[in-house]
Order: structure tokens, then sequence, then C-alpha cells
């Protein structure tokens, strides 16, 4: 998956995608999902284009795309990290992991993708793994128990592994 | 559509020409830990120790059917997350746990071609380090009472025949070719059966609202939109058992005369989509879901939605705009969804653990299921055990089971800041999350129910329970619930929009330190206007968990205030750092480490630190190899 935009390329992706939901007002939600699982996230272009196939106003497609968490306006890295900060994670030493992983990747809450398009740390009210707190989620792997030095280590692993490829 | 008793006794059939089963728990807990490996592990030991191994049981033709040494199954949480990934060998119910994928050898030597255990797998407790066979012996499941849960962590989750063959599907045919939907409104109204996720609200009654309108068009909802932090038995059921939450669905459709029905999942929970959607599939395949279900003229026909992220999503009114296709915004009720819900229709909204639930309560008959549990509420729920405590996991108890039996017997003690069990470090328990509140030692001994918890501010909420040991701040704690809450307002109206703001700024005042008495005070009064005025349930409960605490740890908010010090030392602002001069070995490190200086000493001479400059990062006291910072 490409994480550059193409137009020509990519309206036909979104074309298909409009077309599996019919093209109906109600799915805008599936239709979003389906168009941030194809480019990562959501180019302003392709949302005028979806209001304008749906005949709605781009503000109201906006309206949704800015109310839910999971949509992003915004490219992500390559590389998506996410920390649980549910409450167990929490009483069980989350913000440690958060801050250095934060410090590591010289990120902040309101930062959260770095600058080479390497990586996006963002965190999550809750996995539902509580029985592993704290957790974190690197690439959709997760992993349970996590502490600021074995956090570390994982992005090491990463960045050795980028190395090596590159 | 073939007979439920044909699949059932096809697939016991089969069933009993495999000698062992071998249960791997494939829940997402397990899975972070590796049991996919172990899975893949004994499966090549297995057969390399020339035993025939299958991993799906086909037991719909009986030409086919033939002799297996070994059926594997991956199932759903077993709920002792703690000492996954978990491994049962049956007939024998061995039950292994921290299984590697280097064990595998060793346990189809030992305990599959031979009826061997290892001890070294079995699970130890923690104190007495006694050993225990399996799920019939180990206190953290027989000091529950698994009904919702029983086959969740035991039946495949992608075998509708094995799900058949233990009763399943045979509730949703009496409910469609033996009952009217008015008895079986009755029956749940009789039942005493009550939603699980948070509101306690009758759910024949529920029903029969919605039966009542007279629409051609009706919708029923499955709410797994589990949003709070620290609650996850939507999601070991959707992932274990998904089969019970159609059937929950089927009857419920059957009660209100409903034909489309959704399942509204949280997208971060990629593993319960992909098995309801398989389930729906595969139910679908075999006529229990679709058009013409189990012969008659009624057709009911589901669909999976991904939530987006949006915790409020969870209320129902947000829930049905969200499927909408809007922001997943709250409206006013009444009108309730029972008249005017999902596309104007009426709809009937149901969580995932009721809908679980719903299937057992017919089984077992209203009078049956009215003898566990209390007189107010009947029945056994799901927590979800957490925190500072020696067994984490999912565990089901009655209703009425008091905090003590729950943490101190069942979760095997509390852990101390140093990971020891040590039920003195006991501080509070955390239940309902976001919307509930603290409870704490005088409430060792409450029996928990919907009612028990609502008088002393609380809320059952959807289950989760943290617990929390000495070193936990309960202000900070409450601080953190606001932050959760506020971030996850949706703004519509002002009191949850604004007042949770201004909660949140006083929290932070008083862990900061920069808080007065009157805060306290304010914060108070902000808390109870902002439950007595907010539109939906997120707003009229996201006090809670302040004024809860507000009202059992006075004392704590007061020494932030008064004092300015935190007793647990968890508030950086309130916490000064301080180099003990017994332990200082003069090694100048921390001295080289501070950013800004604020350390000073000769070498081989106690340092110090000087408040004034100190920024709290507590660089220093990693880096102090003679722990002497604190």
């Amino acid at each position: 998956m490409s994480t550059q935009y193409s137009a020509a390329h990519s309206f036909n992706k979104v074309m298909e995608i409009l077309d599996r939901y019919d093209r109906s007002e109600s799915k805008i939600i599936p239709i979003l999902q389906a168009v941030q699982e194809e480019y990562r996230y959501l180019p302003q272009e392709v949302l005028t284009f979806i209001a304008t196939s749906l005949g709605v106003s781009p503000a109201r497609l906006y309206g949704v795309a800015t109310f839910y968490s999971h949509f992003s306006l915004e490219a992500k890295g390559k590389h998506i990290i996410k920390m649980c900060d549910g409450t167990a994670c929490h009483v069980r030493g989350s913000s440690k992991v958060i801050d250095a992983i934060r410090t590591r990747l010289q990120l902040s809450a309101k930062k959260i993708t770095t600058d080479d398009m390497m990586y996006t740390f963002e965190t999550v009210s809750c996995l539902g793994a509580c029985g592993l707190a704290p957790v974190l989620v690197i690439d959709d792997e997760i992993y349970g128990q996590i502490t600021p030095e074995h956090a570390l280590a994982l992005i090491d692993k990463i960045e050795a592994e980028e190395k090596e490829n590159a | 559509m073939r007979k439920l008793e044909e699949i059932r006794d096809q697939y016991q059939s089969a069933r009993a020409l495999c000698k062992k089963r071998i249960v791997v728990c494939a829940g997402t807990g397990c899975i972070a830990n590796g049991s996919m490996k172990v899975f893949d592990a004994l499966k090549n030991a297995i057969a390399l120790s020339g035993l025939e191994v299958t991993v799906s049981l086909k037991s719909d033709n009986p030409e086919e059917h033939k002799h297996h040494d070994v059926y594997m199954v991956g199932s759903g949480c077993q709920g002792f997350c703690q000492v996954g990934p978990l491994v049962t060998i049956e007939p024998n119910g061995i039950m292994y746990g921290h299984v590697k994928p280097e064990d595998a050898a060793e346990i189809v030597a030992s305990s599959v071609v031979k009826d061997e255990v290892i001890e070294r797998l079995l699970y130890h407790d923690p104190e007495t380090g006694a050993a225990y066979k399996g799920v019939s012996e180990i206190p953290f499941y027989t000091k529950q009472q698994r009904t919702g849960l029983k086959d969740c962590g035991n039946v495949d989750p992608q075998n509708i025949s094995e799900y058949i063959a233990h009763g399943g599907y045979f509730s949703a045919r009496d409910a469609y070719t033996k009952y009217s939907a008015e008895d079986i409104c009755k029956l749940f109204q009789e039942s005493g059966l009550r939603g699980r996720g948070g509101g306690g609200f009758s759910t024949g009654l529920k029903w029969n609202f919605a039966r009542i309108e007279d629409n051609a068009k009706k919708y029923v909802v499955c709410n797994g939109d589990e949003g709070d932090p620290g609650a996850f038995m939507d999601r070991s059921i959707l992932e274990g058992n998904p089969h019970s939450v159609i059937e929950g669905m089927l009857i419920a459709a059957r009660a209100i005369g409903a034909d489309e029905g959704y399942i509204y999942v949280r997208m971060e929970y990629p593993l319960a989509c992909k098995r309801i959607r398989y389930a729906i599939k595969t139910a679908e395949e075999y006529g229990m879901l679709g058009d013409n279900i189990f012969g008659t003229e009624h057709s009911l026909h589901i669909q999976v939605m991904e939530g987006a992220g949006a915790f409020v999503c969870g209320e129902e009114t947000a829930l049905l705009s969200s499927i909408e296709g809007k922001r997943g915004m709250p409206n006013p009720k009444p009108p309730f969804p029972a008249k005017k819900g999902l596309f104007g229709k009426p709809t009937v909204i149901n969580n995932v653990e009721t809908l679980a639930l719903v299937p057992v309560v017919m089984q077992q008959g209203p009078e049956n299921y009215r003898k566990v549990g209390t007189a107010k509420s009947p029945g056994t729920k799901t927590f979800a055990l957490t925190g500072h405590v020696a067994n984490t996991g999912l565990i089901e108890v009655p209703f009425g089971t008091t905090i003590r039996k729950i943490v101190f017997e069942i979760g095997g003690g509390v852990l101390d800041k140093d990971g020891k069990i040590n039920n003195d470090a006991f501080k509070a328990v955390q239940i309902g999350g976001p919307s509930g509140g603290c409870l704490t030692r005088e409430h060792l001994d409450l029996p928990l129910d919907f009612d028990s918890l609502g008088s002393i501010g609380a809320m059952v909420g959807s289950g989760g329970m943290v617990v929390m040991n000495d070193s936990t701040c309960i202000v900070e704690t409450a601080r953190y619930f606001m932050t959760f809450t506020q971030h996850e307002s949706c703004g519509k109206c002002v009191p949850c929009r604004e007042g949770t703001r201004q909660m949140l700024e006083m929290l932070e005042d008083i862990t900061n330190g920069d808080a007065t008495e009157e805060t306290l005070e304010l914060l108070k009064e902000v808390g109870e206007t902002v439950k007595l005025t907010s539109l939906c349930g997120l707003g009229k409960s996201a006090p809670n968990p302040v004024l809860s605490t507000l009202r059992y740890f006075k004392d704590e908010y007061e020494a932030h205030v008064k004092a300015k010090y935190c007793p647990t030392k968890t508030c950086k602002a309130l916490t000064p750092i301080f180099i003990d001069p017994a332990l200082c070995r003069g090694c100048t490190l921390c001295k080289r480490v501070c950013p800004v200086g604020a350390i000073s000493g000769e070498v081989k001479q106690a340092h110090v630190i000087d408040p004034l400059i100190c920024i709290k990062c507590g660089a220093c006291i990693s880096t102090c190899k003679f722990k002497a910072i604190s």
C-alpha cells in the first residue's frame, strides 16, 4: 500500500468503494473507513469528491470525519505505534511508557508523527487486553506487560530493520 | 434447513471419534502472549509423533466422519489472562499456563500420547505454591459461577455445529416456532433479566415497549461499543462465543417483530469483528439467519458496523446516529428508541452480554434463572478484574457477591507496589469505569448489585473493576477519568462540554498544587450540577469518579490542597525530590544529569537538591545507582 497519494489512480479506488456501499448517505462511516484503509488518512480532495458523489455538503462529511477519533485528516507515519492508556494500563504505569516513547521519537500529545514520516505515536483509551496491562500495539501486533525499556527496544528493532532494508 | 437435532447428533458422533481435544486460548490476551505460535508448535509436535490431528472437525457429512487422535481448537478468551497462553487437554481436563512453543514436544509426549501431567506447567498458587490440575480445581474458576461465559473459551467460535451441540439455537427455534412475541416479552419480564450495559433496565419491559409499537419496520441493535476503559467482556464474548450473541438477537427480533439488525462493534476489536462476521455468514448458510428462519415466514438480516472511535457512541441514541452515518451525538429521551429509534423506526438496543444471556434465560426458564443472584438483580454478572490484583482476567459471579470474595479469593489478593501479594495494601476498587465510582475498605462486604452500588454513588456500568493498591493516588486517578470523559464529551450540551472542562482544570490545579480549599467546594458543586443537568448518560455519570472519591477520600484531596503534599508521591509537583544523605556516596552522577543544575555537592560527599530550581523531571532518580534519591 503506497502512502503517496496519486490522483488519477486513486479516484478509481474511491469510486469502487462508493459503489460497494451503494453511494448511500447512511454508509458514510464505512465509506470513510474503507477510504482511510486505502490511503492511511483522508486526503481533503478525496473528502470533497465523496461529498459530491453522495450529494451531501463537504461540511457534513467534514463533521463526521472530525468527530470520530479513528479518522485522520493528516498523513500518518509508516509505523503506527499505539499505547493503551485505559484504566488498567494507567494504574499499571502506562504514563511512563508514553513519556519514554515521546522523548525517544521527539513527539508530544499534539505532534504525533515524526518529521521523516516514519512513526506515528498515539494513545488509545482501551484495547480490551486489560489482563496484560500495560499494552502497546505496533503495526497491529500487540505487546503486553510493557516497560519503558521494552518499548524502546521494540523501536530499536524497527529502526534496525529499516536500516537493513534501506 | 437441517434440523438442529441432526446437526447436534452428527457433531457428537464425529466428536466421539476424536480421542483427545486440545483447546488453545485464542483470545486477544493470549494471542498477544503468543498462543498462536503455541498452537502451531503443538500441531507440528503431534504430527511429528505420528498421531493424526485435525484442526477443523467437519461433522456435516456422516460419511466423512473418521478417527482423529487429536482435535485441536483455538477458543475464545478463557478469562484467566494473567496465566496465558492457556492450553487445556481433554478429556483429562489438564490446564497448562504460560505455555511456550518450546514446551510443545514435552506436552505431546507426556500428556497427549500418554496421560501424564507436567507439574511445572500447571497453575501454582503464587502464595502457597500449591499446584492445581485444571479448571475443576483452580480457585480462580471454582469460586466463580460461569453461566454466560460457560462456553466462551471452550467451544470453537468458528464452528456452528459445536455451538449447536452445546444446546445452541434451540432457544431461538422455540422462540420462532413455539412462542408468541407477547409470550417472550412476558417470559423475560418474569425472569427479571436486566440490561448489562450499565443502566440495568428490564430487558423484557424494553422489548415489550417496542413490541406494542405498530410499525411494519423495526430494528434490533447489539451494542458492542464497549468503550469503558478497563472492561473487555463484550470483546471476549464476541470473540469466544459469537453465536450466543446472534441467538440472543434472533430472540429479541422475534419478541419485537424486527427483520433487520445491526451489531455495532468498536474498531479497536478487529478479532471480534472478524469472528462475528464469520459467525453471521455460517448462521445464514445453516438457515438460522436470513429469510424464512427455522422454516417460518420470519426473516432477520444482520449487518456488522465498525465504530470509528467515539466513546459517546456507547450511549444508545448516539450509537443510532452513528449507524445512520452521522456524528455520534445523543438525542434527548423521550422519545425512547423503542418508539422512535434507528431511521425513526422502533428499535431495541441491547448490550452484548445481555444478548448472550438471552438464550441462557430461555434454556433455564425464568424461575430457575431467578434462583441465582439477588431479588432485584437476578442472575450472574461478568466483571473484568484488572489492576493491582494477582489474578487479572474475566470473571463471572452471581449478583450479591462481595468485593472481598472477588478481589481476595477469586482475584487471589492485592499486589503491593513491589508486586507481592499483600492484602493490607488494598486501597480501593474502581468499578464502572469513567461512569462509576470508587469502593473502599468499608465496602468490602457490600453485596454487589445494581441497586446497592447505585446507593453509594457508584454503578455496575459495564463491569470494569480496577483494583488499586496504596501506591495509587486517588486524586490523580480522578483526574485521569476526567481527562477521559472531557476528551470524549461530544460537545452537544453545555453542562457536559463546559462542566467537565472546568472540573478537569480544577483537578489539574489540585494535582499541580495550585488549588485552595474553595476549589474542593467548587469541584463538588460543579460536579453535582453536571450530573443533574447533562443530556445523556455520559455527562450524567461523568462526575461520579470525582464525587465518589471526594466522599470517601476527602483526606487525600485535603492533603493535596492544604499541605500541598501527595501522600503516594504520584503527583510530581507535590512530591519534593530529595537525596538521602545516608545512602548518597557522592558519585556526582546525578549532578551531571540534572538538566537545570539543581544538584550541588562535592565528590564523595552527600549531594543536595535545591527544591526551588528542581523541575522534578526524575532524571536523577533513574540515574542513581544507590537508590538514594526519591
